[in-house]
């Protein structure tokens, strides 16, 4: 693998992360970060709707009207999205009960819009579908952090797994009731902002 | 990006061709996977009624043993409601949501403690046999308002339709912690034993808050922090069991077969 196409493919997971450096997609990290499963159930699916948006806007990105270009964008990724949303209902029929409306959102999760916009309309598909799941694996990176919080303190379990035995369960630990909410998920990817950044400080933005 | 020679003719084409070609896509996923999403679907129901009746240990999460107990030993039978008689129909078919919508199909309810809006004229209950071939659980369906959406779920009654097997809800939105407790497995522990109808034949089953007396048979504790899906079980349970619910198919039921030696 050359370097430039590993570079693309590794470079949004921590150095142009697209939640944590351009605060993309946000929403839907509040709402299915509850559990570990969820999250990455919706990870791979945002990795492959971004992934293969990309290809095939890249394939024909030189036959676009630009004056139409957004809506066959969009076109393209509505349709993805049904397709895994049809495919985890298909393989996954629990998750998908939990995760359907969500991942009918990811139309319109920005991550998927603006790689489409500012890569996939200038590059080669093969480079720009790795740029898709390089994005993908960004957003799936900080989405299963949180998870992991969240699905730790606020529920006491990993993988529906209990690890500390909550109170109602006869156990000692007394879940966080703030973390179960979705808001709460602000306050961890915070958190991550803030440790990235104390990490790489050129991330931080000049006044 | 795209070339310069842009007209309306061919952006009206690039768009047509683009559009087709998502179409096929779409819709071939769709009818491809549908069988398998049906199957899904119909498992999911069954496992539930399997979880209700007590028969799910037995049979196991594996699919094929699910479907083979479920075929095995429960019978869906179409009922009408107002009437509690069996009548014909294909339980199968039957879609509860579906025809709560349709206003020839449902009635609108002028006492409406569930939340529910429109009740379907029919319902599907299931009789669960034992080895034998004699009913020991039936399980009725149910739905309600909780404090966010429609919770559906199942009831699994004891051959004297009186005694509850246990209270299972399949689909709900409430809030994860509180109000999903009515997953949790401690709490589904409460109710085998309790009973529906008191003396007078009210149905008088409750969540009670702040715990149960030992002694109550028919109340259960209320799930803490989740005093409105609380209140909303209690609603669902006291309609369904009701006379505007299944009371007079419990009645009819009980008649017809007390003198089968059942008691």
């Amino acid at each position: 693998m050359s370097s430039e196409a590993k570079k693309v493919l590794t470079s949004p997971i921590v150095d142009n992360n697209p939640i944590a450096l351009q605060v993309l997609g946000i929403c839907s990290a509040l709402a299915v970060t509850s559990s570990m499963a969820n999250a990455i159930v919706m990870s791979l699916a945002v990795i492959l709707v971004t992934a293969f948006s990309n290809l095939f806007i890249s394939m024909i990105r030189n036959f676009i009207p630009s004056s139409v270009r957004i809506i066959v964008q969009m076109a393209i990724i509505a349709s993805l999205v049904i397709v895994v949303d049809q495919v985890l209902k298909a393989f996954s029929y629990q998750l998908s009960k939990e995760l359907s409306v969500f991942v009918g959102l990811i139309i319109t999760n920005c991550i998927v819009m603006g790689r489409a916009e500012a890569f996939a309309m200038k590059e080669k598909p093969v480079v720009s579908f790795l740029d898709g799941i390089g994005n993908g694996l960004g957003y799936g990176a900080i989405l299963v952090t949180v998870a992991f919080f969240r699905e730790l303190f606020g529920f006491g379990s990993l993988f529906g797994v209990e690890i500390l035995p909550l109170i109602q369960n006869d156990g000692w630990y007394q879940a966080n009731g703030l973390l179960v909410l979705p808001f709460s998920s602000f306050f961890i990817i915070g958190l991550i902002i803030w440790a990235i950044r104390q990490w790489k400080p050129e991330q931080v933005e000049k006044d | 990006m795209s070339n310069n020679k842009e007209t309306f003719g061919k952006t009206v084409g690039f768009v047509f061709i683009v559009c087709v070609v998502c179409a096929i896509l779409v819709s071939f996923s769709a009818v491809q996977l549908k069988p398998l999403q049906v199957a899904n679907k119909l498992l999911d129901q069954q496992t539930k009624i399997l979880e209700a009746s007590k028969l799910l240990e037995a049979s196991g999460k594996d699919p094929k043993s699910i479907v083979a107990t479920f075929n095995k030993y429960v019978e869906a039978k179409m009922i009408d409601l107002d009437s509690g008689e069996f009548i014909e129909g294909n339980p199968v078919l039957f879609d509860e949501r579906r025809n709560a919508r349709d206003a020839d199909k449902s009635e609108k309810l002028e006492n409406d403690p569930a939340g529910i809006n429109r009740r379907s004229h029919d319902a599907v209950v299931y009789l669960v046999r034992n080895d034998a071939g004699v009913v020991e659980t039936v399980v009725l369906p149910i739905v309600g308002s909780g404090l966010w959406d429609l919770m559906y779920g199942y009831v699994g009654l004891e051959a004297d339709l009186n005694t509850i097997r246990s209270v299972v809800y399949s689909d709900h939105k409430e809030t994860p912690g509180l109000g999903a407790e009515v997953m949790n497995p401690k709490w589904k522990a409460l109710w085998p034993g309790k009973k529906i109808y008191n003396a007078a034949g009210e149905p008088v089953v409750n969540l009670v808050k702040g715990g149960a007396k030992s002694d109550d048979v028919h109340g259960v504790d209320a799930l803490s922090g989740a005093t409105l899906t609380s209140n909303g079980v209690t609603r669902t349970l006291q309609f369904w069991f009701g006379k505007e619910g299944y009371a007079p198919f419990i009645a009819k039921y009980r008649a017809a077969n007390s003198n089968g030696g059942m008691n």
